[in-house]
């Protein structure tokens, strides 16, 4: 029926009221603390960057390999095994075992028990996944395995961005893993990433390792760049020092040299290591060694012992601020590419809000006209209802802290445009129903009553569209699904309480004058 | 009310519609769309000239000379503003776009960078792979739907109304070479949703009239209830697309493929919710039994 009790009129006032209250609550600033929600603008509008870094897991993936290489050739030799030609491919670990210890061999391999399975007592489940043909044995990563060295490498890796990204001093970065290996990087109200990207393009993994001048070094020695790309050093293998025992970095000003260095400062593990390594090498060169390039390699005059040194090496002082921040905050457990960017200045963000609030502002006014031009006085209802369908939107949007992106604006535009089609469709099935009928009351009620079903299957259709939008879509385009789909079910409130509440105190009014619609 | 006889061109609508989903098929197959940064990979820089002395080709001759693989320029908008495309393989150095708009800056030192986005060729393909997904997981979810809550006719009809609406927009912008992005997909579901609205509305009447009258043919029904729904159709088409509209020509640059593609689809989508939604129902011969059994089996 055509009829609303004083408590559902006295709720749908309440609920409507509440919502106009949160959709101004974003113009002017109310001084209480009810709700402090309010709607984020994306970064499309108010400006900022947008990056996507990827986790290039393979250093780990061959780290590990060789770590449980070495641990098997232990082993082997522990049980007098026989065992022979190990090699790494294809991230697969292979070996040769004689004949008689295939048994003996699978049995290590696959014992929950054995310290080489250290892995089981934990997960459950294996590592490595085994397989042997004969003799041949090959082991690889299990999936289980993938994922967990995976997941553990991207939590750090948060971890590292997350400290790089808070020392440079931007506002509100949103940091966020996404998939097994991504991170999400928003940074709103920066349009230059230029530096936060060369900051975390650097894997920062800082060694020391002395330059030998004779290749017999019992640790192997390589053969590495300088910072320069010009000249380069022999170094030996041994790691004396790495980052991790760094608890502080700063940029200094030498004054001597009028030279800009970078002073650290180690821990008590590192400054004995140091201490030693330095005291017994006097006069020998210690590489400085960053991501694989040696920063410098001076000699060393006297032993180093209170845990605290420079680094020099040709820097500005902004590339020395970078390098302290860079080792103070930490080494990626892997290096990162950036395979997303996007940056919007805030001025092209300005003129998008600006264009998006007219375009609202003129078809808002477009279809109001229109449907008072069709519908007279229900017109006028169908319009009270849009424009309280407008405020429950952004009051919806407020509740939920949404982001609002400008092809979200769009979405509320197009919700203006569509939001009439379910008034539409009462008015007019109404009108044929007063045809039929010539009491006012009950040709209006089942107008109401025989629209239903097509009104609720054609806003579900949009909804369905809007919810798959929403889960596959990313940024600016999930802004679009979460405006027209929190758009259909406004528009469904506002028709059905609303103007539906207005049509009834007219028609009632008026049920005995002529042609009402 | 006047009734206007739209069975009489079932026939000549439904020539007309397979010619165009021919062409447009011929169309995205040999001329293929043009995708953006999005879905190709790539960079594009949007920038802003306020003072200095410039032109489409001097901002082309500038850009040149830092060597970027398939640079394309063009004005964007306004007199001032230039839209800057260009493929770089090479993402592992990440100054390079730094580097280049120190380079730029020397020739343009009034240069404002509006906008910047670079997409790697792993996340454009997965791009591309999430938005066909996206749009083939909405038909069928429509055709899912539609399917539960009417017959399978119905569902057949309103499914081939979504594929003709889909195939002609994304025809008409290969046709005119629009590119295809993000916003691109985002318009298509909508545009699926709305046809998909439409349709419903009709096959609504459809179903209805089919269980008042059990005696009048599907054919003369079909047309009866366009007509009861006509005025719907036209005026929820309209205020949609003044809304629209209003966003075509007032929402700025970066709306505006968006925007065109939704007013394609709406008219395109009302126009197959009468022409090919309908005609599908009459050729599957749907009749007052299609609809009334179904209603038996559940009591």
């Amino acid at each position: 029926m055509l009829y609303f009790s004083k408590i559902k009129i006295i709720t749908v006032f309440l609920i409507t009221l509440a919502f106009v209250y949160l959709s101004f609550s974003n113009l002017f600033k109310f001084d209480d603390n009810f709700l402090k929600n309010k709607i984020n603008l994306g970064l499309d509008l108010q400006g900022g960057s947008y990056l996507l870094l990827e986790i290039d897991n393979q250093p780990i993936i061959s780290q590990t390999l060789q770590n449980k290489l070495i641990e098997l050739k232990k082993s082997f030799n522990e049980n007098s095994l026989k065992v022979k030609n190990f090699s790494i491919s294809n991230n697969t670990i292979m070996f040769e075992s004689d004949n008689l210890s295939i048994d003996q061999v699978e049995k290590i391999l696959l014992d929950k028990e054995s310290e080489l399975n250290p892995y089981f007592e934990k997960f459950k489940t294996h590592q490595f996944v085994v397989e042997n043909n004969a003799n041949f044995f090959s082991m690889y990563l299990s999936d289980y395995g993938v994922v967990l060295l995976n997941s553990s490498s991207l939590d750090q890796a948060v971890e590292i961005v997350r400290r790089r990204v808070d020392e440079t001093g931007t506002n509100e970065p949103n940091i966020l893993k996404r998939g097994n290996n991504r991170i999400l990087v928003e940074l709103p109200g920066l349009d230059d990433p230029a530096r936060i990207k060369s900051l975390l393009g650097k894997t920062a993994n800082l060694t020391f390792q002395f330059v030998s001048n004779n290749e017999k070094d019992s640790f192997g020695t390589e053969i590495l760049k300088f910072d320069n790309d010009l000249e380069e050093a022999i170094v030996s293998k041994r790691i004396i020092l790495n980052g991790d025992n760094l608890i502080d970095a700063k940029p200094r000003m030498d004054t001597q040299n009028n030279e800009t260095i970078v002073s650290f400062t180690l821990d008590r593990v590192g400054s004995k290591k140091f201490g030693k390594a330095t005291s017994e090498n006097v006069g020998k060169q210690l590489a400085i060694i960053l991501d694989g390039k040696i920063i410098s390699a001076p000699s060393i005059r006297e032993p180093i012992l209170g845990g605290s040194g420079q680094i020099s090496g040709n820097f500005t002082f902004q590339s020395a601020t970078d390098l302290a921040l860079l080792l103070r905050s930490g080494a990626l457990p892997a290096p990162m590419n950036i395979i997303e960017e996007r940056s919007v200045g805030p001025d092209l963000g300005k003129d998008s809000i600006k264009a998006g609030i007219i375009s609202l502002i003129v078809g808002f006014c477009l279809v109001v006209i229109f449907m008072i031009y069709k519908y007279k006085i229900f017109g006028l209802i169908a319009n009270f209802a849009l424009i309280t369908n407008l405020l429950l939107l952004i009051g919806l949007l407020t509740l939920f802290g949404a982001t609002l992106t400008l092809p979200g604006i769009a979405g509320i535009i197009l919700t203006v445009g569509m939001a009439v089609d379910a008034n539409v469709l009462i008015f007019e099935r109404i009108k044929e129903e007063t045809r039929k009928e010539n009491n006012k009351i009950l040709a209006f009620d089942s107008g109401y009553v025989k629209s239903r079903t097509a009104i609720i299957d054609a806003n579900i259709t949009t909804l369905i569209a809007a919810a798959i939008l929403f889960l596959m879509g990313s940024g600016p385009v999930k802004g679009f699904s979460v405006t027209l789909g929190i758009g259909i079910i406004t528009t469904l409130f506002s028709v059905y309480f609303i103007a539906r509440l207005f049509t009834s105190i007219y028609v009632r009014a008026n049920k005995d004058k002529g042609n009402l619609l | 009310m006047k009734t206007i006889e739209f069975n009489r061109y079932y026939k000549k609508f439904g020539y007309l519609s397979l010619i165009l989903i021919f062409i447009s098929l011929s169309l995205l197959i040999f001329k293929g769309l043009n995708y953006g940064v999005d879905f190709k990979g790539g960079t594009l820089i949007e920038i802003r000239i306020q003072n200095s002395d410039h032109s489409v080709s001097k901002v082309r001759d500038v850009f040149s000379d830092s060597n970027l693989p398939n640079l394309t320029v063009k004005n964007f908008g306004n007199d001032t503003d230039y839209i800057i495309k260009f493929q770089k393989q090479n993402l592992d150095n990440p100054e390079y776009i730094n580097d280049l708009k120190n380079e730029v800056l020397k020739s343009f030192p009034d240069i404002n960078f509006r906008r910047v986005e670079n997409v790697g060729p792993k996340v454009s393909s997965e791009l591309l792979k999430s938005g066909i997904i996206a749009i083939s997981l909405s038909l069928a979810a429509m055709l899912f739907y539609i399917w539960i809550r009417f017959e399978w006719q119905f569902s057949l009809g309103a499914i081939l109304a979504l594929f003709h609406d889909v195939i002609l927009t994304l025809g008409v912008f290969s046709l005119l070479s629009l590119e295809i992005n993000l916003s691109i997909v985002a318009a298509v579901l909508t545009i699926v949703g709305y046809s998909m609205n439409d349709t419903v509305v009709i096959y609504d009447r459809i179903r209805d009239n089919l269980k008042k009258y059990a005696d009048v043919n599907i054919f003369e029904l079909s047309n009866q209830s366009i007509n009861e729904t006509l005025s719907r159709t036209i005026l929820t088409s309209v205020t949609t697309l003044l809304a629209l509209l209003s966003i075509f020509f007032l929402g700025g640059e970066i709306l505006r493929g968006f925007s065109l593609a939704m007013i394609l689809g709406v008219i395109v989508g009302t126009y197959s919710s009468i022409y090919i939604a309908n005609p599908t129902l009459v050729r599957l011969n749907v009749s007052h039994d299609t609809v009334v059994k179904k209603e038996e089996e559940k009591n």
